[in-house]
Formats: structure tokens, C-alpha cells, sequence
């Protein structure tokens, strides 16, 4: 991003003629970047609890009463309240805990690691396993916005594109059509469906884009909104009857066939989801960096006008990296109807499609970068919960954070300045979206 | 990407739809309205309104023959002049046209639906003139919807707390409600400006940063102090304009609104003045479509960009102080809903001109205000179709326009000394 000269150029990597090829500590500093941006912005969320934890009424008296000292008195609950969220926030995420064994409600399987005091240090297997199902979805959708950067889009759509996925993918999961299937075929047929709704859904976009120039950050965004409307109609209508399960309390579809279900994995919560996320990890670096059709995509996304003498067809591109981007979501949003819920309600995945965008951003794009970003995400928003049990925090601050960290990758001379880490250097990643043409 | 390589230029994609919408309404609209069938339409409020009753089947079929007489028009395209007014007029008809077929047999105010749409028009028109502000000087914002979304919440959060000390005047607390409103989305917008200029961050990046911020930010505040509102839901108060509010028919409609709505006019021309007709417009468009020229001849081509920014997001701040503080009077999440974003398309629709974006904004306010006219006249059509509808309409301008419409030079794109 430093160096765009001209409209879309991004600086060929230039040579730097004294590189070593052990790391050095320079280098190490900038490869930290990631994780200090996550760390910069958990002090930052912190700073929030604080505000949030402190009663500011009393700190103003003990301010007037005892100065400077009463008001510092004042805040310290507030620390102790960020402390306790951290602590909460992590115990919710990875299972690691430092409580008091005799609080655990009883049926909670855990570990005590180390007693320390009349608290210990203990492990959740629960937690975790439950973080990883979260992160699935996160996984594929990030994957989604990472390759349409590649092709320099910037797809807003993940949302509306889990949407139609989701949609297509319970439609084939429980109508009776599909009800004789034997399970090797159903569930195929299942996330087929899936993969399809998503890439029609990023399809449209990257058509206009491709044929009339109409910039696919605003019609993501407007195709977003018309899925959500979309699923609410199809879900809630009653006449005529689509997908409305009648006999529930709650809108929603009925509940998928056992045949269209992922399998689970041991006695987990764990489904084969999991599997497919990575697998589809590995396929998509795999496309990018050993395919022609991926050098292209990159070619694009690099400089289209150089693509473009280069006699690639930028039309075709668009349109493909749109359409491969969104069966990505269109898999992910099929994999929560198959591995998690078995069922649709409307407003499902509200926020998943900036989540997907911040976990791209975070990853830089990198394929296998994807699945730690996915995993922290994951983990947030799981320990969110426990975090508002506990701390008595909304969980909203976990948006907060996840904000705080996609702005500090974003600038990450801010995360520079702050941990004193060399400026970047000529030639590392730089993430390309276009202005409006 | 370039539409002539297909031999088949827009004026022919516009005929086309023309034609094909004129031989739909040709062949459904005798089956679907008697001969006797009439669509009331009131002009004015009370029983001595001017009432036009048209039947609606012959006003139909009258309206599709001046499409199929457009459309023929368009396909030929031997007098330029004379199709692109045509094909213009058509365009126009559709709105008499869907209300004349959503009134059959029933009545409808005509003046009360040019009001609703000008109503709803304006966070719109507001947004796009914000996003003008930033564009022509070259620096991309889409996070108007987060500086929005941030104008409402802490508009209404100034209130929240504000109220009980001026028990007495609550007008004065309001007041001062909105100019907070208007700083908080200006400090986003510094936030939005800092990133981009100063660290020349990608400027899509950015402004999705200052999205998902003001989301989480907004949703935080919301539920750690507003949720034990007391406020009574009080919004802004209506001034009648003096004189004006006493002219027959429109007065009573168009000049006894909210002060916001009135401000989005102000606004709107300000910033017409002051882009087309001051030096320091002159500078600011120079910024956005060529700064090396404009740094060579000593403007401040940094120092400009940051000034528009944050001037984008005092009045996109002030569109967000219209949701919370002139409509609704309480704060929900995301309760912008997606309207930053159509302001957005209402400021290419208008070619970056405020003017061209307020007849985007219409167009949207339209689309919006119709969803409810259809449910008062009991139109069969899902609720969520109507709602559908805006977002819907800005894909087809979009696609229709972009192409024509030409973006500020240098916009998205950071400046570096050479």
C-alpha cells in the first residue's frame, strides 16, 4: 500500500542484496506484527472494561475528597473487573482457567492442572472443543475473503453469500425429495447445494463488476441486505408455505435428515466440518500457487492492467474469483445448517460477514494464516460469553477488540511505533482494493 | 468491461427494458383491473383537496404505449435528443405508474407520499453529501454508515445524560444532542482520515475498520448505559416556517418538518456553493483529481484531505442524529440499517454532484416510502420484498450508471511528495 504510484500498482519485490537467509531479529520483529496488533488491541478492550468496570460517580467524590490517590482507589475495581473478563474470556476460549474447583458445576469434565492457593489452574476440554466448532465457519469464510483480495475485490458478501448457501443447503437437507437418499449422496448433494447458492450469490456482484464496472463493495453489501430480507420471507412465509417449519415455536426450517447431517467426530461436538474447513485450506493455496487458472486470479488482483496485456481476460477473473469466493461461504454457511444446527432461523448469521473480512485481514490473505486467525476469532466469541457471566461485560466489547485488532493489521506502522519494530520494508505483502473504477 | 465491444450501447439495454415492461403491463393490465376500476389520487390534505380520479385501466395501458413508443425510440436511436428525453420521461412515469396500479379502487395522497419520500430521502441526501465531501477530495469513505451509526448512538447517549440537568428545556438539550452528534461523527472521521492519510492505509480498509468499530462501539454503549432509559422518547420538535407554511396545498406538508430535514437543503446548497463557486472548492476538487498539480501550485494536499474528511463526518454525524434524534428518539443496534451505504450509491447516481445526490436520495426515499404505502393500500406483496426494495434499486442504478458517472481522479488513492 505504500507504494501505489499509479492507480493499481503494487511494487514488484525488489532483491534486497545483502539478504540473509537465517532470520534475523528485524525480521522476527515484523513477522510478530500480527500478534502484537492482537495483544495492542486486547490493552485497548482492556482500557474499555476498565471505563465500563468503574463507578464514576464515587470516583468523582473520592477525587474532590482525596485527590488524586481516591480517585486512583476508585479505578482499581475497575482493573480487577478487566482482569477477571481476561481471565474469564481465555477460560471461555481455550478451557485454561484459574478458579476454584468447587464453583465448576458438576457434570463440567475438567483437569486440574496445578493448585495454586485455594484456587488452581485447570483445563476444559469442553471449551476448546467448542472454540474449534466455532472457528470452523470462520475458517471457510475468511478463506472467502482472502481469495477475493487475491483477485483485488473486496467481497463484503460473506454474509449474504452463508445465507444462500445455508438456504439452498437445508432446502436439499430435509424436503422430502431428497429424504431417500442414502448418506453418501445426501450429504455430497447437501453441500453441493451449498457451494452453489454461495457462488451465485458472489456470481452477481462480480458480473457487474465485470460488465458494467459497478463496484462490488456496494453490491455486496445491497446483496447482503436483500439475503437476509430473502431468508426472512423464505422462512417465516406462511402463505405460501416455503420453508417454515409449522409445528415450532420459534421461525425457523425443520430440522435436516440424519443422511444430510456431518458426521460427528467421537464423542464430541466436533463434525466432519472441521476436516472439510482444512482440506479446503490446503485446496485453496493449492489453487492459488500451483494452478494457472490461481496465477491469473493473483496476475488481476496484482495489476489488472498488466493482466490484461498480458491477454488474461480481467472480466472472466473477476467473475470467477467472486463465484470461487463465494462457494466458499455458500460451504461454510452450509456447514453450520449441517454440523451444528441442522436447522435455519432467519437472522442466523448476523456479523459473520465482517468477522470473515477481519480474519482475511488479519491473515494477510495467506491461506494457512487463515486458520489461527479463525481459531482467535473463534475463541473470542466463545469466551465472550463466560466473559459477560462473569465480569458482568457486554458482549459487544468482543467487537470492540476484534475492531481495535483489524484497525492495528490494517495500520500496522501504529503497531510498529508503539513496539518499536523497524518501518516495513519495500516489497512485503501489501493487500490491494481499488478505489471506485 | 467496455460495453461498446458488444455492439450494444445502454440507450439499448434501457429500450429493451422498456419495451418489455410496456408489453407486460399491455398484457396483464386488462386482466387485472375492470374497465370501471378508478385510482383516486389527492393532491392536499382535507375533503377540498384537488383529486385527480383516473381509471386505472386506460391510464395503464396509456402509460405502457408511451414505453413501447420510448422503447422503439431507444432501439432505433436515430435522434439522440429526442430518445433520451423519451427514454428520461419514461423513467419518471414509473412512479405514477406503480402508485396508479397499487390504488386501484382505493385512494392515496399523492402530496403525503412526495412528503414521505423527501422525509425518508434525507439521511440519504445527508450521507451523499458526506461522502461528496471526502470523495471530491479524494479519499474513498464508505464507513458513513459507521460515522452514522456513532452520530445516533452518541447523540442520543448525549441526551440520555444531558436531559435531566436542562429539565426545563428540553429543546436546547436536543439541540445540543445533535451537535454532539455531528463532533462524534467527526471524530470518526479523524480516525477514518489518520488512518488513511498519515498511514496510508488502504481507504476500503479503513472505512470498514471505522464500520465495524462504530458497530461494536455503538452495541457497547447501548447495552452497558442505555438500556435503563428513562428518556421519554422525545425527538426533535417541527418548526413551520413562517409565510411559507401558509401556502395552499404543499405548505402545511412540505414546510411544517423537522429541523434536520430542513438542514439537509441547507446543506445540499452550501455545498454546492462551496464546491463549484469558492477557490477553496476549486482547491478541494484539484486534491481529488490531481494533487501533484494542486501540491505544485502551494495547496496543502494532506492538510485538505483531513479537513474534508472529518467535515464528511460532522455531517454524516448529523445524518445520524436524524435516526436517533429527529426520528426514532431512542437508540437501537445498527439501527442505520444499511442506509450509509445507499447513500453511497445515491452520490454515484448524482455523478458526485450534491444536487444529483439528492435526486438519488429521492429515488431511494421512494423505494423506502413506497414499502409502507403498499401496506396501508393492502397491496398482496411479503414485507420483506418491500424492504428488499431499496437495496435493489441500488444495484440496477449502479449497474446502469456507474460506467457514465466518473469518480474523482485520484479517490482511493493516498498522496506521496514526489
Amino acid at each position: 500500500m505504500a507504494d501505489t504510484k499509479s492507480e493499481t500498482s503494487v511494487s514488484p519485490p525488489k532483491p534486497t542484496p545483502n539478504a540473509r537467509p537465517n532470520l534475523n531479529w528485524a525480521e522476527l520483529g515484523s513477522r510478530l506484527v500480527p500478534v502484537l496488533a492482537v495483544v495492542t488491541a486486547m490493552l485497548f478492550g482492556g482500557v474499555f472494561m476498565i471505563v465500563a468496570g468503574t463507578d464514576w460517580e464515587a470516583a468523582q467524590t473520592a477525587f474532590r475528597d482525596h485527590g488524586l490517590g481516591g480517585f486512583v482507589g476508585q479505578i482499581i475495581p475497575g482493573i480487577a473487573k478487566a482482569g477477571i473478563a481476561y481471565e474469564a474470556l481465555l477460560e471461555g476460549a481455550i478451557g485454561l482457567g484459574y478458579v476454584d474447583p468447587a464453583t465448576i458445576r458438576a457434570e463440567t469434565y475438567f483437569i486440574t492442572l496445578l493448585p495454586l492457593g485455594q484456587n488452581s489452574i485447570i483445563f476444559i476440554p469442553r471449551n476448546l472443543i467448542d472454540t474449534i466448532v466455532r472457528t470452523i465457519p470462520f475458517i471457510l469464510a475468511g478463506l472467502a475473503v482472502a481469495l477475493g483480495f487475491k483477485c483485488g475485490l473486496f467481497n463484503i458478501g460473506a454474509e449474504g453469500q452463508l445465507y444462500a448457501g445455508a438456504l439452498l443447503s437445508v432446502f436439499v437437507g430435509f424436503h422430502p425429495i431428497f429424504s431417500g437418499l442414502p448418506g453418501l449422496i445426501h450429504l455430497p448433494l447437501a453441500m453441493l447445494a451449498g457451494i452453489v447458492g454461495g457462488m451465485i450469490w458472489g456470481a452477481i456482484p462480480g458480473f457487474l463488476k465485470a460488465r458494467t464496472g459497478a463496484h462490488e463493495v456496494i453490491n455486496t453489501i445491497m446483496m447482503n441486505y436483500i439475503a437476509i430480507r430473502l431468508a426472512d420471507w423464505l422462512i417465516k412465509s406462511r402463505e405460501p408455505l416455503i420453508l417454515l417449519d409449522t409445528t415450532a415455536s420459534v421461525p425457523r426450517t425443520p430440522f435436516i435428515n440424519q443422511t444430510a447431517m456431518y458426521p460427528l467426530i467421537g464423542n464430541t461436538s466436533l463434525h466432519l466440518g472441521l476436516f472439510i474447513a482444512l482440506a479446503a485450506v490446503g485446496l485453496v493455496w493449492w489453487f492459488l500457487y500451483r494452478t494457472t487458472l490461481g496465477f491469473e486470479i493473483r496476475t488481476v488482483g496484482a495489476n489488472p492492467h498488466a493482466a490484461r496485456y498480458a491477454g488474461m481476460s480481467v472480466s472472466r477473473n473477476f467473475v470467477l474469483a467472486m463465484a470461487l469466493s463465494g462457494g466458499l461461504a455458500g460451504l461454510a454457511g452450509a456447514g453450520e445448517v449441517l454440523g451444528v444446527q441442522h436447522n435455519l432461523p432467519p437472522g442466523f448469521f448476523a456479523g459473520v460477514g465482517f468477522d470473515s473480512i477481519a480474519i482475511a485481514l488479519l491473515a494477510k490473505t495467506d491461506p494457512f494464516a487463515i486458520i489461527p486467525a479463525a481459531l482467535l476469532w473463534g475463541g473470542l466469541i466463545n469466551g465472550a460469553g463466560l466473559m459477560q457471566v462473569r465480569a458482568d461485560l457486554s458482549i459487544d466489547l468482543v467487537k470492540i477488540i476484534q475492531a481495535f485488532i483489524v484497525m492495528f493489521i490494517a495500520a500496522d506502522q501504529i503497531v510498529r511505533v508503539l513496539w518499536r519494530i523497524r518501518a516495513r520494508r519495500g516489497g512485503e505483502e501489501a493487500i490491494v482494493a481499488r478505489g471506485w473504477s | 468491461m467496455n460495453p461498446q465491444r458488444f455492439q450494444i450501447t445502454r440507450v439499448h439495454v434501457f429500450a429493451a427494458f422498456f419495451i418489455v415492461v410496456g408489453l407486460l403491463m399491455l398484457w396483464q393490465a386488462p386482466g387485472n383491473f375492470e374497465a370501471d376500476t378508478i385510482s383516486k389520487m389527492s393532491f392536499g390534505l382535507g375533503k377540498d383537496a384537488p383529486l385527480w380520479e383516473a381509471p386505472t385501466r386506460a391510464t395503464l395501458l396509456v402509460i405502457a404505449a408511451l414505453y413501447l413508443v420510448g422503447g422503439v425510440l431507444g432501439l432505433v436511436n436515430r435522434w439522440p435528443r429526442l430518445t433520451f428525453g423519451a427514454l428520461l420521461f419514461n423513467g419518471i412515469l414509473i412512479f405514477p405508474a406503480i402508485l396508479i396500479g397499487a390504488a386501484a379502487g382505493k385512494q392515496t395522497n399523492m402530496l403525503t407520499m412526495l412528503a414521505e419520500t423527501l422525509r425518508l430521502a434525507t439521511p440519504i441526501a445527508i450521507g451523499a453529501t458526506a461522502g461528496i465531501w471526502a470523495e471530491r477530495s479524494g479519499v474513498v469513505n464508505i464507513a458513513i454508515e459507521g460515522m452514522m451509526l456513532a452520530g445516533a448512538c452518541f447523540g442520543f447517549t448525549a441526551l440520555f445524560f444531558i436531559e435531566p440537568l436542562l429539565a426545563d428545556n428540553t429543546n436546547l438539550a436536543l439541540f445540543l444532542s445533535v451537535l454532539v452528534a455531528v463532533i462524534c461523527g467527526g471524530l470518526m472521521a479523524l480516525l477514518h482520515a489518520w488512518l488513511s492519510i498519515r498511514f496510508k492505509t488502504n481507504q476500503v480498509v479503513s472505512g470498514t475498520v471505522i464500520n465495524i468499530l462504530a458497530l461494536g462501539l455503538t452495541s457497547f454503549v447501548r447495552r452497558e448505559w442505555l438500556l435503563s432509559t428513562r428518556a421519554g422518547r422525545i425527538t426533535l420538535p417541527s418548526i413551520a416556517l413562517p409565510g411559507l407554511v401558509d401556502i395552499p396545498i404543499v405548505g402545511e406538508v412540505l414546510f411544517n418538518n423537522k429541523p434536520i430535514f430542513y438542514l439537509m437543503f441547507v446543506m445540499l446548497i452550501i455545498t454546492h456553493i462551496v464546491l463549484f463557486y469558492t477557490p477553496f472548492g476549486l482547491r478541494m476538487r484539484a486534491v481529488g483529481e490531481h494533487p501533484q498539480a494542486a501540491d505544485t501550485v502551494g495547496v496543502n494536499v494532506n492538510g485538505m484531505r483531513y479537513l474534508c474528511v472529518v467535515i464528511s463526518g460532522m455531517i454524516a454525524g448529523l445524518g445520524g442524529a436524524w435516526f436517533s434524534l429527529e426520528t426514532v428518539g431512542s437508540f437501537d443496534d445498527g439501527m442505520t440499517g444499511g442506509r450509509g451505504f445507499i447513500a453511497l450509491a445515491a452520490m454515484i447516481f448524482g455523478k458526485w454532484t450534491p444536487f444529483g445526490a439528492f435526486g438519488g436520495g429521492m429515488l431511494f426515499g421512494f423505494a423506502d416510502a413506497l414499502g409502507t404505502r403498499f401496506q396501508i393500500l393492502n397491496v398482496p406483496v411479503p414485507s420483506q420484498w418491500l424492504q428488499m426494495l431499496p437495496f435493489l434499486t441500488t444495484m440496477v442504478v449502479l449497474a446502469g450508471l456507474v460506467g457514465r458517472a466518473v469518480a474523482p481522479a485520484a479517490s482511493g488513492q493516498p498522496y506521496e511528495k514526489q
